[in-house]
């Protein structure tokens, strides 16, 4: 019953679509500008998002792909009085469409054909790294390398000849330091030279052997002067990739002519079956083998030179004798995750009190000027306060960030997921899966839907749904405000540790939901986990701060704009269609009855009219769209503590777990008299006799495991299917409520 | 000293050795390759994870890691000091 919930995931194709008009977009404003258009390609880890930030600095704009989470980074800068125009392409190990930051490379050099491509190329590991420059050779872009890192090869005893690798290779090789900016003026200027010379692009043939070198020359003739793919990749470049079994290619073959296509297909298998027979191996294999053979031919001739033991152990090692030490590794794993969020929280307490009164501050403005009525009670309650309580936590995320980042840039979060894959794996996931669960809120902070696209990454479609499930299981940036709302209010003496406590709790429902998913409706076979450890590295500041500084933009405007609308919205949900005439005029009867009463009293007065008004209120909004919906659930949610009020607060939370918080405020604030009130919100809810330690730890618990908000339900049903998207949803709020309801019940017991 | 061909499993940490053979094809065939674990390549065993699984490789300057289910199928040239 399952094989039709997949996505034919296998095939990017519809990364290839969506970006055809993505493109064709940002095509015009290109044109217009007659810049120089440069990209920035090579291995993960190799220096590539340093040498882009070393030169853009902040002038680039971080965007996505359309449909896909891989950022699509472009930069501006001028040199000799030159515009550039420069795109930094996500980081890939080759050309195959092993992963969709693959294909977007791919795509982007054949579709947008750059005036010159950067390969960056990490001198401390050459070999590895010119994997992926042969197939730019291949390709024929016009290629200029960036020999990056020359001082960490240097400090290793290695020594490269740029000169001779540029002879051999017969493309200009730059030596750089792009941490320092060191060689990048040298390397810019001959990228210049390169694009404003007609330079064709000119793909390299590399033998690949008898077999495989006959085939391709037999594909070629076949596919050489029809317009099969020409525009987009040399002829031998597709056999090559025919020969691969590239399903990205061959899906475009199908595409471009069957009947060819059909032919070549018959071409590889041919060639296949018969290496198979004789020499036990798979052209993939050949063709790789014959790729590092030509790079170590390379090498070889004199590009590198070992000046010692190459053996010794190099800085990064040491460190990883200690970081993943069988016995100390797992310890300083939860007490550096520990130390982040001690970092967060108690560091960020003051800049959030700061928002807080400055939006306070605004609301007594507003308040103070404009006269009573709907305009009045929209800004306050559902512009100000909707915002505002969002806005008030961007100090929070920010440090969040800024700490992840640290871990990120620093390359320790890639130890994180080497010591975490056996546990990963035993539940049914990758260790990569650690990095989608950790973006949605794994380290307290992300957000889902960010982690939902991460997922893209994972190749197995089965570890790859049961991740996207159960990622918004974590506790995401959004999640973090309620949360620390909550526990901040009921259990402020022990607020890190509770916070700790439920991002651990997050993280075992979430592991054991991926491994019920994998047993029961995503059975299936585990994906390779071949992964590299990158070098440990001091991260740079401005590395940190551009990264963190995306980051939190990226939340301010999901704030400004969703949150807005949704605020107003639930605003409107809770103020109409109002009282009716009849019950406005009890409350006018019972007033005008205690003026009467207790005109000799006026302390006792006042009190009555308090109560009278706090009811007219609570009479109100349970009158209202919201209140209806809320009271309509009550029934069910009191057996897990749950009045009206915190009801609706759910069901704003729907939108975006934010907003519950705004909710929860508006409910509170029109349920009151007193609107000067300053109490904070937690204040609030610990006066409330609906409230208490039992209510709050159901009402996380709800919180954190219930349906994912709207964007992320979406997200799943792109990256799936809708049945998905749906089982999501319910799945999580029946776990949730189940969860909550046994907290209640056991809890009210003692 | 003699040449033994063994498994990349069963390698222990510290030691050292010469890709033979790559005895997979597909995704994590190609996976393995690209990352440079080819035939004729000199690996050195850098540790294994908390749990013996995965284990970390010392490959062309770099660091690879990978399970042990999956390096089973990689063989190795040691020289057998037993």
């Amino acid at each position: 019953m399952t094989a039709n919930l997949y996505p034919k995931s296998t095939s990017f194709g519809y990364v290839t679509k969506k970006m055809k008009s993505f493109y064709d977009a940002i095509k015009l404003n290109k044109m217009t500008k007659h810049s120089t258009r440069m990209a920035l390609a090579g291995n993960p880890n190799a220096g590539k998002t340093t040498l882009f930030n070393q030169l853009t600095g902040a002038r680039q704009h971080v965007g996505n792909y359309p449909g896909i989470t891989v950022d699509h980074k472009e930069g501006f800068f001028s040199h000799d009085s030159k515009d550039i125009s420069i795109t930094d392409l996500p980081g890939t190990y080759s050309l195959t469409a092993y992963s969709v930051e693959e294909v977007v490379t791919r795509d982007f050099l054949t579709s947008q054909k750059p005036d010159v491509v950067i390969n960056i190329v990490d001198a401390s590991n050459i070999e590895r790294n010119l994997y992926l420059t042969t197939q730019f050779l291949e390709m024929g872009v016009p290629l200029v390398i960036a020999l990056n890192m020359m001082d960490v090869a240097k400090d290793r005893g290695i020594e490269v000849r740029h000169e001779k690798l540029s002879e051999l290779l017969g493309i200009p090789v730059l030596p750089i330091i792009a941490r320092s900016g060191e060689g990048c003026d040298e390397l810019i200027s001959k990228a210049i030279e390169i694009a404003e010379s007609d330079f064709s692009w000119q793909p390299r043939d590399i033998s690949y052997g008898e077999d495989l070198d006959e085939s391709l020359l037999e594909i070629v003739r076949e596919i050489q002067g029809k317009p099969f793919l020409e525009a987009d990749y040399p002829p031998r470049f597709t056999a090559i990739k025919y020969l691969e079994h590239d399903d990205e290619m061959i899906r475009k073959g199908q595409v471009a002519d069957s009947g060819l296509a059909d032919k070549l297909e018959k071409i590889v298998s041919k060639v296949s079956d018969h290496l198979q027979k004789t020499t036990e191996a798979y052209p993939e294999a050949i063709i790789a083998d014959h790729r590092y053979g030509f790079i170590k031919s390379i090498v070889r001739q004199g590009v590198l030179a070992h000046k010692f033991d190459t053996d010794r152990l190099y800085t990064s090692d040491k460190i990883d004798k200690v970081l993943t030490n069988r016995l100390l590794g797992p310890v300083i794993m939860l007490a550096i995750l520990f130390g982040l969020y001690q970092f967060t929280f108690s560091w960020s307490e003051l800049p959030v009190s700061w928002m807080e009164g400055l939006f306070g501050w605004f609301g007594g403005v507003v308040e103070a000027t404009l006269p009573d009525g709907m305009l009045k009670s929209m800004i306050i309650s559902g512009v100000i306060d909707g915002v505002g309580g969002v806005l008030g936590f961007v100090p929070l995320i920010m440090f969040m960030f800024f700490g992840i980042a640290v871990l990120e840039d620093s390359g320790y979060l890639a130890r994180v997921a080497f010591m975490m894959d056996r546990v990963f794996h035993l539940f049914g996931l990758h260790g990569s899966s650690v990095m989608p669960f950790i973006v949605s809120g794994g380290i307290a902070g992300g957000c889902a839907v960010p982690g939902v696209m991460a997922t893209r990454t994972l190749r197995s479609p089965k570890e790859r749904m049961a991740t996207l499930l159960t990622v918004p299981f974590m506790n995401c940036g959004a999640k973090v405000p309620v949360l620390v709302l909550l526990i901040g209010a009921f259990f402020a003496e022990h607020k890190a540790l509770y916070m700790f406590l439920f991002t651990i709790l997050a993280w075992f429902v979430a592991l054991v939901a991926a491994k019920f998913l994998r047993m029961t409706v995503l059975r299936g076979e585990a994906t390779p986990f071949v992964m590299e450890l990158p070098p440990y590295r001091f991260p740079t500041l401005r590395g940190l701060f551009i990264h963190t500084w995306e980051r939190t933009w990226q939340y301010i405007k999901k704030a400004g704009t969703v949150i807005l609308g949704i605020s107003i919205l639930l605003w409107a949900l809770m103020t109409f269609p109002g009282l009716p005439q009849t019950s406005q005029d009890q409350f006018e009867t019972a007033r005008a009855q205690v003026t009467a009463n207790f005109s000799q009293q006026p302390d006792l007065l006042k009190t009555e009219l308090i109560r009278i008004s706090q009811e007219q209120s609570a009479a109100t909004l349970k009158n209202s769209i919201a209140g209806k919906i809320g009271s309509f659930f009550e029934p069910a949610s009191s057996l897990a503590g749950f009045d009206w009020r915190t009801n609706i607060a759910m069901l704003g939370g729907f939108a975006a777990k934010e907003v519950i918080i705004s909710t929860l405020g508006t409910v509170y604030s029109m349920g009151e008299v007193d609107a000067e009130d300053a109490g904070s919100l937690g204040d609030r809810l610990v006066k409330d006799p609906n409230w208490n330690r039992v209510v709050a730890v159901s009402a996380l618990i709800f919180i954190m495991f219930y349906a994912p908000c709207f964007v992320t339900v979406v997200c799943i049903a792109k990256e799936s299917s809708w049945n998905w998207a749906f089982f999501s949803m319910a799945f999580n709020t029946i776990f949730a409520f189940l969860g909550a309801v046994a907290v209640f019940q056991i809890g009210s017991l003692f | 000293m003699k040449i033994c061909e063994i498994n990349l499993r069963q390698m222990k940490e510290k030691q050292s050795g010469t890709i033979k053979a790559v005895k997979v094809g597909g995704e994590l065939g190609r996976r393995i390759r690209e990352m440079g674990l080819v035939p004729g390549t000199e690996i050195t065993i850098q540790g294994r994870a908390p749990l013996y699984d995965p284990v970390a490789l010392r490959v062309m300057g770099g660091t690879l890691t990978l399970r042990n289910n999956e390096a089973d199928h990689i063989v190795v040239e040691v020289s057998d000091e037993g």
